[in-house]
């Protein structure tokens, strides 16, 4: 069977437009909360990342660290996340879920056990913000034997050579980190150039997706719509955030925002 | 695991930087694996240039000053009564501690790679002030991430880092200590390493910088073992070396040059802050038993609840408050090569109370840590056995906390 991110790709290339991606972390701002945002923002979006909130991130900016701060403050733990993500599938089977975290989360609860949870619990990929190529290599193939795709990085400092060599070892979507920069940053680099690094990418294998995050929010998501696939995580976490503080629904304030985000892409 | 004789330790970790196998690595974003990989390519240069080396010398030499004392405590030892109490006097250093020889390195390494900013990060503020200090001696521009509640609690480091036109960036996040701070600055790396260096100020993080760090702070045995054998004409039969550890740069430091001698002959103990004697958090996971983790780029023993969120510490110690701890000594300990254990924040206190009650030494809060164990032990030892212990810090900046917890006396001027 297809692995339903390929599906998900596919779709969106009939319909001429990227694949919509979303990040939210799980547990933010409670558990039921952020299952009710999933299911709610999953009719506007492609591919739904999960964050596994880690309380030491050292790739993430302040909005999504706040998230991540917040949800384990709640208690969240890790089985509490294989959860939510088991109730989201029972009502979208096919939506793909991509499980985003930190390696040490990983590490302690067992590459293998940990693989197996994603499997039972419907989770189609996995991006390990800190486990780069070539130390992935031995994880990835443990997720492609059991049909999860591991999703390599790449970046603006990845230099041509080595993309080559992630590119080849890489399942069938890749991740490009769009500039030098934590999550959710000011982008400070043009749309232009972002999309000339995303085409030398795409050009090493065009068969493979690739989607790029970091920056993209309401006001820059129209300019890389040439893309496979954008990426929308600290502006969703900011609006959780601002929702919170302000007593109003973020399940109703994620979901307009995430039509916004559809309609910029269409 | 073993630990081989004639390599330099740093240098035992296998192609992707493990020691022994599974301490250290690089688990860092995809962003920083070039400019990671350039600093490797440097400093491996670097290492074996002898134009690098002299340079790097000459300002130990001239702006550190070398070597710092090696001092007999004959009172202290007349006290205890047991083994002959030495100390390293590496306090001595200009700044202040043993942060200096790191910091100088980094910055030497920034100016060849032709960066033009070096930021850092700081939990009791040495290294801070350190690379403060450096950065302004070499002409560079220099941002210093500090946790709220340490700049809190280590205001004369503060102020010094200021003055010398570093910007001071607090964090809040977490527990606001240094574990947060390493943290913060690693994200402004991966943000800025088109243009700026990192100084990692102990020997953690992806294995160049717990390589670069170990190769700074090795000057203090250097010192230490032709301050020896001036002493004694030879390597003592039954020698002692005594160091706080926290990430541990002054204890590896302290110890390299020792390392080939049989621990018979030279022991190594290293003693890990065991906070407050009535609470449960401690920043001693090698004392403890703490499972392998991740944290700040690297496998290491670290504190730790059973999903893999790193735990929060407590200790009276800025700069041994870190939940963590170097793979060098993951894998000293794992080798049985050296011995951990752990005094408390009251034995700290105790300590430097009787430190500085018998001797011209002001030890800061980090290395009482490391006096304590050396005094309780040295009662036991026989009179010809040498016990040195590394004054890796001085306490002049925690007279705050030494004044609230001990009174004013106890408070020496400078």
């Amino acid at each position: 069977m297809l692995n339903p991110i390929s599906a998900a790709f596919k779709i969106a290339k009939k319909e001429k437009r990227p694949a919509l991606l979303t990040y939210t972390v799980a547990g933010d701002g409670s558990k039921k909360q952020s299952l009710n945002i999933l299911k709610s923002i999953s009719e506007n979006v492609d591919i739904l990342e999960v964050g596994v909130p880690h309380n030491t991130p050292v790739a993430d900016g302040s909005q999504i660290q706040t998230s991540a701060y917040r949800a384990i403050k709640n208690g969240i733990k890790i089985n509490d996340i294989f959860n939510i993500i088991k109730k989201f599938k029972k009502s979208r089977k096919n939506k793909p879920v991509i499980l985003m975290g930190y390696y040490n989360m990983i590490f302690q609860y067992g590459e293998n056990n940990y693989i197996n949870k994603c499997k039972a619990s419907g989770v189609n990929g996995l991006i390990v913000v800190d486990l780069p190529w070539p130390e992935n290599k031995n994880f990835a193939k443990k997720c492609k034997s059991k049909s999860i795709y591991f999703i390599q990085l790449l970046s603006p400092t990845t230099t041509d050579t080595r993309l080559k060599k992630i590119i080849k070892d890489s399942h069938q979507m890749n991740y490009f980190i769009s500039m030098l920069s934590t999550t959710g940053g000011k982008l400070k680099v043009t749309p232009k150039e972002i999309l000339k690094n995303y085409n030398k990418i795409k050009k090493i294998d065009p068969k493979k997706q690739t989607v790029i995050g970091f920056g993209i929010t309401e006001k820059t998501i129209g300019k890389l719509k040439s893309a496979d696939g954008l990426v929308v995580g600290s502006a969703i976490c900011k609006e959780i955030t601002r929702s919170l503080n302000n007593r109003q629904n973020p399940v109703t304030n994620v979901s307009r925002l995430v039509k916004n985000l559809k309609k910029k892409t269409t | 695991m073993k630990l081989k004789k004639r390599i330099p330790v740093i240098d035992q970790g296998n192609k992707l930087g493990f020691w022994g196998g599974k301490f250290g690595g690089n688990f860092v974003p995809e962003t920083l694996k070039k400019p990671i990989e350039d600093l490797e390519i440097l400093f491996n240069n670097l290492k074996e240039d002898k134009k690098f080396i002299a340079e790097r010398d000459k300002y130990f030499k001239n702006w550190i000053g070398t070597p710092t004392r090696f001092i007999k405590l004959e009172n202290l030892t007349k006290h205890v009564g047991g083994a002959q109490i030495y100390s390293k006097v590496v306090s001595d250093a200009n700044g202040g501690a043993h942060k200096i020889y790191n910091a100088t390195v980094h910055c030497l390494l920034a100016k060849r790679s032709g960066k033009k900013v070096i930021c850092g990060d700081t939990g009791a503020g040495y290294a801070g002030k350190m690379l403060s200090m450096a950065a302004k001696k070499f002409g560079l521009k220099c941002k210093i991430f500090m946790g709220a509640k340490d700049i809190a609690r280590q205001q004369p480091n503060v102020k010094a880092m200021k003055k010398n036109g570093a910007e001071v960036v607090p964090v809040y996040s977490g527990s606001q200590t240094l574990v947060d701070a390493v943290s913060e600055c690693m994200r402004f790396w991966v943000a800025n390493c088109d243009t700026t260096a990192m100084c990692v100020g102990s020997t953690v993080g992806p294995a160049v910088f717990v390589r670069i760090c170990g190769w700074s702070t090795s000057q203090i045995s250097r010192e230490l073992k032709v301050q020896l054998i001036e002493e004694f004409g030879s390597i003592p039969k039954k020698l002692k070396l005594y160091n706080c550890v926290g990430g541990g740069s002054s204890s590896f430091g302290f110890w390299n040059e020792f390392m080939d001698y049989d621990k018979k002959q030279c022991e190594f103990i290293g003693v890990e802050a065991g906070g407050p004697a009535k609470s449960k958090k401690h920043a001693a996971p090698l004392t403890y038993g703490s499972k392998i983790g991740i944290l700040h780029g690297a496998a290491q023993y670290v504190n730790q609840n059973s999903d893999g969120q790193i735990e929060e510490t407590e200790s009276i110690s800025a700069g041994l408050d870190y939940p963590g701890i170097s793979p060098l000594h993951c894998f000293l300990k794992d080798t049985k090569r050296a011995r951990y254990t752990s005094a408390s924040d009251e034995d700290a206190l105790k300590a430097y109370k009787l430190v500085t009650k018998f001797e011209k030494l002001r030890p800061s809060l980090e290395p009482s840590h490391a006096f304590f164990v050396a005094i309780v032990e040295s009662k036991k030892f026989s009179k010809d056995t040498i016990v040195v212990v590394n004054s890796c810090g001085d306490a002049y900046k925690d007279k705050k906390i030494l004044e609230q917890r001990l009174g004013i006396k106890y408070v020496k001027s400078n």
